[in-house]
């Protein structure tokens, strides 16, 4: 997956854990925390929709990893399997 | 034989609500606990569900209307059906003849007759959409959608709510927060208690659960507390139930409100519900759906109309001690503070260990301080030895 792809895989995982984000408003650079708020739950289920989606378990202790699109692109690039 | 499908109080304070839409259409079969539309009252938007079986006869309230609780809404055909009903269902689509006791006082305000409805009656709108216009206060039914199928999205919400003469709405669930609170430091006569519990064998216990299940099983460290608020509540009389006509009524099962922020402010309070009887996988995935359906708008009646009592955590932004004051008609409120590291007394040695910081504000008409005090360490014992509980 290019990380584009990735980027907008994502996009739709965090507005499909968090609904009431509005996909264009999203800032890839700046903290969930810092834009809408995002808590522990919110990471929680984007931890699982990642996983349900991607196939990748992020262990709670990588959460902080997940802390904005950015972030969750450099991480999850890597771990992905290269596509065909 | 027609049954009325009459608006239920989704909440002690609800007066009336707005229907947004119909999820139904004459000829439809329900069956009980199906969702069949969506009101909007001052908490945001709330599915409604069926209380019975049955096929929809008349849809009587057209979307966009304001009607009082108690309203009938619908009628279904229910005949025939009804055995299929369980019996302990709260009936306010009982048989005619039993009606009068809930709901017959209450005055009807929508139009008296059928009114015709707009195109088929069924909307499609995105959760997003559904959330921000309850925020904004945009009237669903007036929008064109633009998304597939004429679905209304996000951006026709947005968009209708930049043609709004004023900044109207999203100050209706803070006057409802406000009238309820005001209404509990006008009755409730308040005590609070705090105490700090040591998480350092919870902590340990937790990282240690979660790093053995799938992220799909992983638990948040508020599901500790949530059990041990559940069955504290369940074995120490006096903090689960309802203050209701001068006297305190016992609920036979812990319906625990989570209070829950809603980003772009406001906050709800639904229930999980029997929470004393839940495995802590079940409670968990109990209070995820709970959040996420909450932030999309998409609780449903009964959640609301539940909670015995409710648990407010304010840790995550860094609270360490939360003062909470009680929703009436229940009777106590938990709070929760931040999850940090502090030096912590073991032996004659100083840690630093995890800890938590639990208050509690109790109703003086129904406990006393000393029995508060029991029940808050009664919670702290819980949580301290998450195997045991």
């Amino acid at each position: 997956m290019t990380p584009e792809a990735l980027r907008e895989r994502l996009l739709d995982l965090l507005t499909g854990v968090a609904p009431d984000v509005a996909r264009g408003s999203v800032e890839p650079g700046v903290d969930f925390r810092d834009q809408f708020d995002f808590d522990s739950m919110d990471t929680l289920n984007l931890a699982v929709a990642i996983h349900d989606a991607l196939g990748v378990d992020v262990p709670e202790t990588d959460y902080a990893k997940l802390s904005s699109l950015d972030k969750c692109v450099a991480y999850l690039q890597p771990r992905l399997a290269p596509g065909p | 034989m027609p049954v009325d499908f009459r608006l239920p109080a989704l909440g002690a304070d609800m007066e009336s609500a707005t229907l947004v839409e119909w999820r139904i259409r004459p000829g439809d079969r329900v069956r009980r606990g199906d969702v069949v539309g969506a009101v909007e009252t001052d908490k945001g938007v709330i599915d409604i569900e069926a209380f019975d079986e049955g096929v929809v006869r008349e849809l009587v309230v057209a979307p966009g209307t304001r009607v009082a609780v108690g309203a009938v809404l619908a009628r279904f055909e229910g005949a025939g059906t009804r055995e299929a009903a369980p019996p302990a269902a709260p009936a306010p689509a009982a048989p005619p003849s039993a009606q009068p006791a809930a709901t017959a006082a209450a005055p009807v305000a929508a139009p008296a007759g059928p009114v015709p409805l707009k195109g088929a009656g069924r909307r499609r709108v995105s959760p997003a959409a559904r959330a921000r216009a309850s925020q904004l206060g945009v009237t669903l039914e007036a929008l064109e959608g633009t998304g597939p199928d004429g679905a209304i999205s996000l951006a026709d919400v947005e968009q209708a709510a930049a043609k709004l003469p004023a900044p109207a709405g999203g100050h209706s669930m803070q006057e409802a927060i406000a009238a309820a609170m005001s209404r509990s430091k006008r009755e409730i006569p308040h005590y609070y208690l705090s105490l700090t519990a040591d998480f350092g064998q919870a902590a340990a216990w937790l990282e240690a659960y979660n790093a053995r299940v799938p992220v799909t099983g992983r638990l948040l460290y508020a599901a500790l507390v949530l059990r041990a608020v559940a069955r504290a509540a369940h074995e120490i009389e006096g903090f689960n139930g309802h203050f209701v006509d001068g006297s305190f009524r016992p609920g036979a099962a812990v319906h625990l409100g989570v209070a829950i922020a809603l980003r772009g402010g406001g906050l709800v309070a639904p229930a999980i519900l029997d929470a004393e009887s839940k495995p802590l996988a079940a409670l968990m995935a109990d209070f995820r759906d709970l959040a996420m359906r909450a932030r999309a708008g998409r609780l449903r009646a009964r959640e609301f109309a539940a909670p015995t009592i409710t648990v407010t955590s304010l840790g995550e932004i860094g609270v360490d001690t939360v003062f909470p004051v009680i929703h009436p008609p229940q009777v106590a409120m938990v709070g929760v503070g931040s999850l940090v590291r502090r030096p912590w007394v073991i032996g004659d040695t100083v840690v630093a260990r995890p800890v938590l910081t639990l208050s509690l504000a109790g109703d003086h008409r129904v406990t006393d301080g000393r029995r508060g005090a029991q029940f808050l360490d009664r919670i702290r014992a819980l949580i301290e030895d998450p195997e045991a509980s």
